[in-house]
């Protein structure tokens, strides 16, 4: 009887430790014991760090504290937001406008932060749609989308949006070549190798960080991948992964890894913009729109433009060079001194890291192996710095610590690994949970990088947490990296599949002049109410205006008569609170249009057109006050052609009261 | 003596720990100087006269200043009419008919500038919020702002 009960015991622990064994990253392991203690933010304490994580396929821009993990804000960007009524009220609809029409949705990827001598400052983050080719502005005072630009040429806006270390650029590079907006694109898809070309775009960042098109750069017909802006000794350069060097256009994940090396191109913009001065640029008809968005109006605008400068990279022997990089290079990332660049090969088993100054060099010296598409090729081993080996499978991105080491994501492997840029030897390793994409480390991609986080955005999170159904959001890690050892201190779920994040300290945002309310005495909106003695309600054929005003807990006015069916109703509603925090919602029974949310101060614009007589509720959405339940309102329609006449009231029953 | 000893020690400990939470929580004093100068937060000291915050002595003209009214009705329109009638009935607040004879200037000037602290601790405005249930917002009003309030409310209240 104890015989068998001990044989029992054992066979569990050997069945166990057999399971054990057979998934070696059990999620235990990685943490130890006074990891809630190092991500914990008391409440009513204040995270170290913003984190600016990408949306993905969601489209937004998600705001996170460090080391706490806490979502504090999904910022819209190129997706329509019901909560914030972000491509639903009139003001935004410009914003998602394109040489296409209206597109309410994009695949955001990658976000970049404005930088002032290779330093994060706390201005603008950008971000990338990868899908209809646009860059966006994110004003970090107001956290709110400043502005859009689209992009010619291009499809697939990937490699894209990277800075320049004071900002005088933003780039991209295209995903998918295409044949240009300019040429006839109606081709045999099997023709790419004549017919589709790579374009890069240089877009120009202004002192309020207006976006401009300066010029663009084409290329042979390959798939931009990532990149990265020189810094230092080697601003005035920048450096973008490509694959598909094979030029194949059908099952590319054989076809685009024929060859052992792709490439690495080196740009050197500083030559381009001479070029440019010198009108080498070839003016080109095409056609894409740029969105602004106006503080003082409340109101965005999109403006269709028709002209890019285009410089040809294989007639112009100096502006770019191809680096050889092993296998389908993904990420590709320049240390904060700007000498070294890190190309990650998604096939490759090692990381190749190559040098400014051998790269400066071997161009000196002509150390070229041929040319690729007009483009001079140089030698592998002349711009190489060396090779870290078998560092795990699938690198992709890499950032730094400032303090000499680098951190690579694995996605085969799923790990994060640490190395000494120098010596290129490992220095340590961490599990990820699971199937890792980029990193971040505050300051990660700049010349001053706050190494004391690292997080890791992960695309798989089986067994991670309560399961929700066939999908399971994704999720990032953080570690602290302060030590010599990684040490994971949280993880948590993350909106859409995050790409790309930055992050800086919270000072540097909350100390910008955040934005705590419009001052209504600033508000130059066409259709602002400023107090209830402006509150109206005026026809122009079929067309009604209502100037509506909200404040704790009425709107005014709270009762119209006199609309009609078919008309097309447009609420100006104005917010007249003066305190942060306290916006009001609006909404209308049986609209085909989302809500309006509306800042303190600020008016937006809902158009409604009413199909069906009767009586139709609208009420603040926003809880707002004790009386929030209170805040509605009644809208009388009437039948087309209806006497009815128009009147609006509040407080006071019109047109009188009848018994 | 020993006793008043220690709680003065204690007192003043309680006043450094407090100082040093400031120190390390709140982000750039040096920005915003008047964010540093804070008001007694003990309930006792509240002076239910003057109210709390930055107006110490307001001086009124013994007759009206037409101009600084005409203004504060201006931004009365913008900011205060929404929810408050001239007359003494209840709208969202109270009526303004009669609050200059009521209220002593420098409480009005901070309760419009300063509304929170005071709704917190003013037994009057407590009371008063038991009835309206919506506190009032702090509409931004700048200090010439509130003053032409003030002074329209005098105007309102027969000053002439």
């Amino acid at each position: 009887m104890k015989n068998k009960f001990v044989k029992a015991i054992f066979a569990i622990a050997l069945g166990s430790a057999l399971f054990t064994s057979c998934k070696p990253k059990n999620s235990g392991d990685a943490v130890s014991g006074d990891a809630a203690q190092k991500a914990y933010v008391a409440p009513g304490k204040y995270d170290e760090f913003y984190n600016f994580v990408s949306g993905g396929f969601s489209g937004q821009l998600s705001v996170y504290g460090l080391p706490s993990g806490r979502l504090f804000r999904v910022i819209p960007v190129f997706s329509v937001d019901p909560e914030k009524g972000w491509g639903y009220s009139e003001e935004t609809k410009p914003m998602l406008n394109t040489s296409n029409g209206f597109v309410p949705w994009d695949d955001l990827h990658h976000t970049e932060m404005s930088q002032t001598n290779g330093e994060v400052d706390g201005r603008w983050v950008f971000g990338n749609a990868n899908n209809t080719p646009r860059i966006a502005r994110i004003d970090l005072k107001t956290f709110k989308t400043a502005e859009i630009i689209e992009l010619p040429n291009s499809g697939g806006n990937h490699s894209s949006p990277f800075i320049t270390e004071n900002t005088e650029y933003v780039v991209a590079g295209t995903r998918f070549s295409v044949p240009a907006d300019y040429a006839n694109g109606d081709v045999a898809i099997n023709t790419y190798k004549e017919n589709f070309k790579g374009h890069i775009s240089f877009v120009k960042v202004g002192k309020e960080g207006e976006m401009d098109l300066a010029f663009q750069i084409v290329t042979p017909g390959v798939n931009f991948d990532l990149s990265h802006a020189g810094k230092g000794k080697s601003h005035g350069w920048f450096f973008f992964s490509c694959y598909n060097t094979e030029q194949a256009n059908t099952l590319l994940e054989v076809n685009a890894s024929q060859r052992d090396k792709d490439f690495i191109m080196a740009v050197n913009w500083k030559k381009a913009e001479e070029y440019i001065k010198a009108g080498k640029g070839k003016k080109q008809t095409v056609k894409y729109a740029h969105n602004k968005w106006n503080e003082k109006t409340h109101t965005a605008t999109s403006e269709i433009k028709n002209e890019v400068l285009v410089l040809d990279a294989a007639a112009l022997k100096d502006i770019c060079y191809m680096i050889p990089c092993p296998k389908s290079p993904h990420g590709c990332d320049v240390d904060p001194t700007g000498e070294y660049i890190v190309g990650s090969g998604k096939l490759a088993a090692l990381i190749p890291v190559f040098s400014f100054d051998k790269l400066m060099g071997a161009i000196k010296n002509k150390k070229f192996e041929g040319d690729y598409g007009g483009i001079n090729v140089v030698k592998y081993e002349a711009a190489l710095h060396g090779e870290v080996q078998k560092p795990g499978l699938g690198p992709l991105h890499t950032e730094f610590d400032g303090r000499g080491n680098a951190y690579t994501t694995f996605f085969v492997s799923s790990e994060v690994v640490k190395w000494d840029i120098k010596s290129l030897k490992v220095l340590d390793r961490v599990p990820t949970y699971y199937s890792v994409g980029h990193l971040c480390i505050p300051g990660g991609d700049s010349k001053k990088p706050f190494g004391k986080y690292l997080i890791a955005y992960n695309k798989i999170t089986k067994d991670r947490y309560l399961p929700t159904g066939p999908e399971l959001a994704q999720s990032a890690q953080i570690f602290d990296i302060s030590g010599d050892k990684m040490e994971l201190v949280l993880d948590f779920p993350t909106i859409g599949e995050p790409h790309y994040a930055q992050a800086a300290p919270a000072d540097l945002i909350r100390n910008n002049g955040q934005l705590k309310f419009y001052k209504i005495a600033d508000n130059n909106h066409p259709f602002v109410a400023k107090g209830e003695k402006e509150a109206k309600v005026t026809r122009k054929g079929n067309r009604v205006d209502v100037y509506m005003t909200s404040i704790r807990s009425h709107f005014a006015p709270d009762n119209i008569e006199g609309i009609k069916v078919g008309d097309e109703v447009y609420f100006h509603v104005t917010n007249l609170e003066q305190d942060w925090d306290v916006p009001h919602g609006f909404a209308i029974k049986g609209a085909d249009n989302g809500e309006l949310l509306i800042m303190p101060g600020e008016t937006a614009t809902l158009k409604w057109v009413p199909k069906k007589t009767g009586i139709w509720p609208m009420y603040c959405t926003d809880f707002c006050s004790a009386l929030h339940q209170e805040m509605q309102g009644y809208v009388r329609v009437s039948p087309a052609g209806s006497s009815v006449p128009l009147s609006w009231s509040v407080g006071t029953n019109l047109p009188k009261a009848t018994k | 003596m020993k006793k008043l000893f220690l709680t003065a020690l204690a007192f003043s400990l309680l006043i450094a720990c407090g100082k040093k939470e400031k120190e390390t929580e709140e982000y750039n004093p040096a920005a915003d100087p008047s964010a540093t100068e804070t008001t007694a937060t003990d309930p006792s000291s509240y002076d239910p006269k003057r109210g709390e915050g930055k107006f110490t002595t307001v001086e009124l003209g013994a007759a009206l200043d037409q101009a600084m009214a005409t203004k504060g009705e201006e931004v009365s329109g913008v900011k205060c009419t929404s929810c408050h009638k001239m007359t003494d009935e209840k709208l969202v607040g109270p009526g303004w008919k009669g609050v200059t004879e009521r209220r002593k200037p420098e409480w009005i000037m901070n309760f419009i500038t300063n509304p929170d602290p005071m709704i917190d601790k003013d037994p009057e405005v407590q009371a008063q919020l038991e009835i309206c249930l919506v506190r009032m917002p702090n509409q931004g009003l700048s200090d010439d702002d509130a003053r032409h309030i003030l002074e329209y409310m005098r105007k309102n209240d027969g000053v002439k």
